[in-house]
């Protein structure tokens, strides 16, 4: 019963999809007035699809086996938070996941939103719906979650053991609220392009929205480098992996548009160029799930090789993507300009910014389909890997750090004093940073070093908007900037120093070896079997030390037997200054044992960064709607009778 | 400045800022993709020697030899028309199996395919494509063979 539930839920939420579109359409050609139908119907929708979600987690809460999704991803003795999160560890799950944040953004669009104009909304709604019907469709047709097995399979066939970690928690959802939270810029973008009402009020409409997006995509991507860094056991936080890149292209276009938004809230300028990257951005989005979820690529994320669903995907993502880019060519061109402004000015300033993003955003776009290209065309098979993105992208992302810290100092229009003065301090920072690297570490790379140089810049300059006034007076926004781009650096300052301070040691040991990486000297003392839930596990205890109190690690080879795999867990130990890594490898025929250790210094810095760069975000979203809150309870007194 | 003006400088700069991207995404991809190869393709020579590409085939059952120093290993990669010996240093992953399929990333050098990554299939039902269309064609060789 719960499963067809949730089929019936969705099949409604369906319905009314196709409903508040053909409402939206017909209330735009001013045939009918249905403002207020029309948010409520995406409320209702948006509530349909939570109660089909809700009931996709109770059937994979109770594992309830009749439901084939259910079969093939779960297993009775697996923990109960990862029966749960089991629910969206697979591709229908997932998919239902998407489809409940889009139509859920759409209610919650349909409730809130009253800084644009009510035509501008119904057309965003209709929008919303025409998204949310495709992949309704998508679902019910290609990938339904809740098919029944009958007769009912006595056990499941268990959840890669890869996912079985609290990761799996907290990393999709995240990243799916940032994906998918794209999905109301994009409507917003595409509604206001058709009544023509691009103007600062859209801005400041879009703006909570996109920055909301993008704190949750920072976070998901923040999460998902910090789980792949533990749990693969490679010691390495970012792969270049096409998949990741999925996650990369969207964040690259939010950070563009967030910043280009703040020109049209503020200025009423830019009003085309931010119309495209919003547009540009879902469009991202859509990109990445047809990569992830169409099984053109292979990694943990793709879950099943299925042409029918790929050619589906992209049929929606050409549908979509090519009908906002007609209507962006058919009425871009007529939007008026805003005000104009100096070319040394804020504006200017975030110009470059989305420009050298934007190139950023290319070259990432460019070499994750390449493969995929020259492999429909020519049948050849490459893969564009970490080289490429490294030497093309890293230099531009050097560049662009460096700029972060000098942009912020501008002022709006016109800048009429020379900044340089501003940054005596910053760039006394940089020589520092440069002259002791090249005192303690002449070896390193030149990127690594650039990026130890540009963090110490970066770091310096980014508080100075707060400096030479009264701090705590300034608006929690400047806080939350200040604080995103502070992140920046320390992200980078962890990304550089790992770069160039890693000491990595592979060898084999027996019992009682000792071996020295960095700083440490680590003892195999011994090798035993150990067991968990539903795994058991060679566990080896490692001694390490360096001057002070010794430490035990225990790094594990994990053997799943449903499905039979096996999985290493590295054991990790973090310290102010770094973390030490280390993975036991397989036994050899005397008894002896490989070991893989690691000493990363500031690594750790990296998603400390990931974290601040989103709490920056979070205040600039808390400072805002605190503003526009007392805005409104200043000029509208009595407010509250509007909701009683 | 006139808005018509700011307009078309704009453009300008986005439309540069295109073919910027465009042209270094060219000059990267043609520096830095690497190719898929089968030993099949080393045989025929498609290899650079010192050029970083991929090479996909089947572990050959008892082809891994474990090394001297205990941390390298020596195989043969196979697609049923050729072989290729590779070496690599380090933790081979937990599916690193003799006569399952494997990519090994990494170059030729003198003959050898010297190897920094090894990448095995993730578990019976993740199989990279590539390897999923080899190991039918090896199929398909094999039943030829017979």
């Amino acid at each position: 019963m719960i499963a067809e539930a949730g089929l019936a839920a969705l099949w409604l939420a369906a319905g009314l999809a196709a409903l508040q579109l053909i409402m939206g359409m017909a209330a735009l050609r001013r045939e009918i007035d249905a403002g207020p139908t029309i948010r409520s119907v995406a409320v209702v929708q948006g509530a349909l699809t939570v109660i089909a979600f809700a009931m996709l987690l109770l059937v994979f809460a109770r594992t309830d086996l009749s439901v084939a999704l259910v079969f093939e991803n779960s297993h009775s003795a697996k923990p109960f938070i990862y029966k749960v999160a089991g629910a969206w560890g697979n591709h229908e799950g997932s998919m239902l996941l998407w489809v409940t944040v889009l139509a859920a953004s759409g209610a919650v669009l349909a409730l809130l939103s009253r800084r644009v104009g009510e035509r501008t909304l119904i057309a965003a709604l209709a929008a919303q719906a025409a998204l949310a019907l495709g992949f309704y469709a998508f679902l019910l047709i290609a990938s339904n979650p809740f098919a029944r097995l009958d007769p009912a399979p006595l056990e499941g066939r268990g959840l890669n053991p890869l996912l079985q970690d609290p990761g799996l928690a907290f990393h999709p959802p995240t990243l799916y609220l940032g994906y998918v939270g794209l999905s109301v810029a994009f409507s917003l973008a595409v509604g206001a392009l058709l009544t023509q009402e691009v103007d600062s009020r859209l801005g400041r409409a879009m703006r909570p929205w996109v920055l909301a997006a993008w704190i949750m995509l920072t976070l998901g991507i923040t999460a998902g480098s910090y789980w792949a860094y533990y749990e693969l056991g490679w010691g390495g936080w970012w792969f270049w992996d096409p998949v990741e890149n999925a996650s990369l292209m969207p964040w690259l276009a939010a950070t563009a548009l967030l910043h280009s938004i703040n020109v049209l809230a503020a200025r009423g300028a830019l009003k085309a160029w931010t119309m495209m990257l919003a547009v540009i951005a879902f469009s991202m989005s859509m990109v990445g799930t047809f990569l992830v979820r169409s099984g053109v690529l292979t990694s943990v994320h793709a879950f099943a090789i299925d042409p029918e669903r790929g050619t589906f995907l992209l049929a929606l993502l050409a549908i979509y993507v090519g009908a906002a880019f007609t209507l962006f060519a058919v009425r871009g061109a007529t939007l008026k300009e805003g005000a104009p402004f100096e070319l040394v000015s804020r504006e200017s300033g975030l110009v470059v910014n989305n420009l050298l993003l934007s190139v950023i955003l290319a070259i990432v776009f460019l070499g994750t389909l390449y493969p995929l290209f020259v492999e429909a065309i020519s049948g050849e098979k490459l893969s564009v890997g970490a080289p490429y993105f490294n030497v093309v992208a890293g230099p531009l992302a050097l560049i662009l750090a460096v700029l972060v810290g000098i942009g912020p100092l501008l002022t709006w229009r016109r800048e009429r004093r020379p900044v340089w003065g501003k940054l005596q301090v910053p760039a006394v920072f940089a020589v520092v940073a440069l002259t002791v690297t090249i005192i303690l570490a002449p070896h390193i790379g030149i990127l690594p070093r650039l990026g130890l140089v540009v963090a110490a810049f970066l770091a310096a300059a980014s508080i100075l908007p707060l400096v030479g006034r009264n701090a705590l007076r300034a608006p929690v926004e400047t806080w939350g900037m200040v604080l995103a781009h502070l992140g920046i650096a320390v992200a980078l300052a962890g990304m550089a120093a790992n770069a160039a301070f890693t000491s990595e040691r592979l060898a084999v040991a027996t019992f009682g070896d000792v071996l020295r990486v960095g700083p440490w000297l680590v003892q195999l003392e011994g090798v035993a079997p150990t067991a968990g839930p539903n795994w058991t596990a060679i566990e080896a205890q490692l001694r390490a030390s360096r001057g002070s109190a010794p430490i035990v690690l225990r790094p594990q080879t994990r053997y799943f037997s449903d499905p039979p795999t096996e999985t290493n867990e590295a054991a990790i130990r973090t310290f102010w200054n770094g973390q030490l890594y280390t993975v036991i490898g397989k036994p050899d025929p005397s008894g002896a044992w490989q070991l893989r250790l690691w000493w990363k210094p500031f690594v750790t810095l990296i998603w400390a960064g990931g974290g601040i760069i989103a709490l920056g975000g979070a205040l600039g979203l808390v400072g805002r709607a605190l503003r526009a809150w007392r805005v409104r309870r200043k000029r509208e007194p009595d407010w509250r009778r509007r909701y009683a | 400045m006139k808005p018509k003006n700011q307009r078309l400088i704009l453009v300008a700069a986005a439309l540069l800022a295109v073919l910027v991207a465009v042209l270094l995404a060219m000059w990267g991809l043609r520096e830095q993709a690497a190719y898929f190869l089968t030993p099949a393709d080393i045989v025929a020579g498609k290899a650079e020697p010192g050029r970083a590409v991929r090479l996909g085939g089947m572990v050959e059952a008892g082809s891994i030899q474990r090394q001297a120093d205990g941390v390298s290993i020596r195989f043969t990669l196979t697609d049923g028309k050729a072989r290729t010996p590779v070496l690599f240093r380090g933790i081979v992953p937990d599916l690193f199996r003799e006569g399952s399929g494997a990519v090994a990333e990494g170059r030729i050098q003198d003959g050898t395919f010297v190897a920094d990554t090894i990448l095995a299939k993730h578990d019976e039902r993740y199989m990279p494509p590539e390897l999923g269309n080899l190991s039918a064609e090896h199929k398909a060789g094999k039943t030829l063979d017979q």
